[in-house]
């Protein structure tokens, strides 16, 4: 049985998952969508975009990005009810690599975070969400955002083993919210204080948010500065960075399991 | 080559692993020849768990070293795995999907082509009585039907040994012997099987030898009947009624009946071992009815697990370890 067989086997499982809980994914989704709603209709009225530029089309990019950084509470919690009931254990007594577990969960995690991109974006342009690309930017924008829910895989993994006694939700809640939303993914960062606008630049979800905002002709509402200048490279540089510090280290708790 | 031993299906030597201060295993050592279903036996805590989950690679250990299906169960930890089945104390099954999807995804894991493992999550829903439940979810399931399912998947591949941990905890008589029956049956196919119980009835029933497991170590290893010979075989217990004194009259009946008696005066009861069973108890009934006395009630009864350590740990020991012990030998 190859590693990649393997994990093509537990990645339909987890498509199966959603196919029998539809439930799951549905208010997955539904989330993202009231999240960006609120933000877009309710409170976008409200919102500057510094130098000259539409709220909704500054706001869209960065919804994307944080539905692929929340991602990571899909795959930590599907990661704990696996150890916690003993699923994890079978698959451990199985003559499987370890590496296609991992393999399995991110692609079920990549086939999800597929269809939310491709909800957000329907309903973005439903309410006035305009984009301005070529298709190779167009694809770009898009391959960059699951760059980061892919990098955001290892962490999941990794907190969903270290939280397996409980408490994973939470616990990922509490680091992906300030995480979350201190960035330049709903609020300019021009327009915060200096001190939280320089912490907020150097955000991984800004990278990426900044990125798609350039790459599909959206407002990046910055006016220079290392984030404005090289957002696709950092867009490139922290998921690379994140999976070479999070994969080892989920690999090394799984093969902790042992002790 | 017929005087040359069996290489044993299952080896472990010396084997010894610790949580932290508990000691879970303590210089463990088992032998199991193959096609032969061993007994695993001890009380919670002793360590069953721990063993079984080391055997199957699920827990590396400390010191000492452990062989399944002639590999090494650290070093070649993958040959070992396409060689077992494993049922866990706790049901390892996807709770969301349905018992045939379980049993194809697991069938496919283990290599088998699309085909093979539906045909072969057919075959074994038959047998296990799931067929009606089949495309239910897992969740939907009561603990007995979990508990086949779980069996089955550990099934999928006919290993060579498969390992039962507990597998009738928390299931109905009726349940259970059905899962006594699917052991019998998997070891008539020539699967070695390691089964851990807290029930000297089930080794006995199922097992063709049983290591006694206390406290990390292996305490006893024989066969049913020579273990059974050991501790005393079935006992029989009479409860008197209280105003009938009891040091007095147990031993009258340990006279009659010409064993010694364990007295248990928290509930007014005398027990003795009745190694020929019936012929104890009717000498038992002979002699309450000579002393004219009516018991509030009498019971012959397979020994406790309790008992089988008191016997198999030293009476003596036990006593001295626990001076509040229940029972006290009676001359
Ligand atoms: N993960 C763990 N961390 C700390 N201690 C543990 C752990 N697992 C088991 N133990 C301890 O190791 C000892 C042996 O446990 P084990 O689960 O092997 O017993 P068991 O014979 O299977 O018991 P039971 O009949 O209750 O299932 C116990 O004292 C238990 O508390
Ligand atoms: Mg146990």
């Amino acid at each position: 049985m190859t590693t990649l067989r393997a994990g093509w086997i537990i990645t339909l499982r987890g498509l199966s998952h959603w196919a029998r809980q539809p439930a799951v994914p549905i208010f997955g989704l539904l989330f993202s969508v009231m999240l960006l709603l609120v933000f877009g209709l309710l409170l976008g009225g409200a919102m500057e975009v510094p130098g000259d530029g539409d709220y909704l089309d500054y706001l869209l990019p960065g919804m994307l990005t944080l539905a692929m950084m929340f991602g990571v509470e899909a795959t930590a919690t599907a990661m704990t009810n696996d150890v916690k009931r003993g699923v994890t254990d079978r698959f451990r007594s199985m003559p499987i690599s370890a590496a296609a577990v991992s393999l399995g969960r991110a692609g079920a995690d990549m086939v999800n975070a597929v269809s939310e991109l491709g909800t957000l974006v329907v309903v973005g342009l439903l309410i006035g969400w305009r984009i301005d690309a070529s298709v190779g930017s167009a694809v770009l924008a898009v391959a960059l955002l699951l760059a980061l829910r892919f990098a955001m895989i290892w962490i999941g993994i990794f907190l969903g083993i270290a939280f397996r006694g409980g408490g994973t939700t939470s616990a990922v809640q509490v680091l992906v919210w300030p995480i979350g939303f201190l960035s330049a993914a709903v609020v300019p960062v021009e327009t915060m204080p200096d001190w939280l606008g320089a912490i907020s630049a150097w955000n991984p979800v800004s990278a990426t948010a900044t990125a798609v905002r350039e790459l599909l002709g959206n407002p990046s509402g910055l006016s220079g500065g290392l984030l404005d200048d090289h957002a696709v490279l950092l867009a490139i540089g922290w998921p690379a960075v994140i999976t070479a510090v999070f994969l080892p280290l989920s690999a090394r708790a799984y093969r902790r399991l042992r002790h | 080559m017929n005087v040359s031993p069996v290489t044993p299906s299952l080896i472990a030597e010396g084997l010894c692993k610790r949580y932290g201060d508990v000691v879970a295993l303590d210089g463990f050592d088992l032998a199991v020849p193959p096609g032969t279903v061993h007994g695993l036996l001890g009380p919670n805590g002793a360590g069953k768990s721990t063993a079984v989950k080391i055997l199957t690679t699920l827990l590396d250990f400390d010191s000492g070293t452990a062989r399944v299906a002639g590999h090494d169960v650290r070093g070649q930890a993958r040959l070992v795995r396409r060689r077992i089945g494993l049922v866990g104390q706790e049901a390892a099954v996807d709770e969301i999907l349905s018992g045939r999807q379980n049993l194809v995804m697991f069938g496919r894991l283990y290599g088998l082509g699309t085909a093979d493992a539906r045909s072969r999550a057919d075959d074994l829903l038959a047998s296990f009585d799931l067929a009606e439940a089949a495309d239910r979810a897992v969740s939907t399931y009561s603990g007995g039907m979990r508990r086949r399912l779980d069996i089955a998947v550990g099934l999928v591949l006919t290993p060579s040994v498969l390992f039962l941990d507990e597998p009738t905890t928390g299931l109905d008589p009726r349940a259970r012997n059905e899962v006594w029956q699917t052991v019998r049956q998997v070891a008539e196919r020539g699967t070695t099987v390691l089964l851990t119980t807290q029930y000297l009835d089930e080794a006995d029933q199922l097992a063709s030898r049983i290591t006694v497991l206390n406290q990390g170590r292996a305490v006893a290893d024989d066969s049913p009947e020579a273990l059974k010979r050991q501790i005393g075989g079935d006992r029989v217990t009479v409860t008197l009624p209280l105003r009938v004194p009891l040091g007095p009259t147990a031993d009258a009946l340990a006279a009659a009946v010409g064993v010694p008696g364990a007295v248990d005066p928290a509930n007014h009861a005398v027990t003795f071992e009745a190694g020929a069973g019936v012929v104890v108890l009717a000498e038992v009934v002979r002699a309450l009815d000579a002393a004219g006395v009516v018991p509030e009630d009498l019971v012959l009864r397979r020994p406790t697990l309790d008992e089988v350590f008191l016997t198999l740990t030293g009476p003596r020991q036990r006593a001295a370890a626990a001076p509040t012990t229940k029972e006290d030998a009676v001359r």
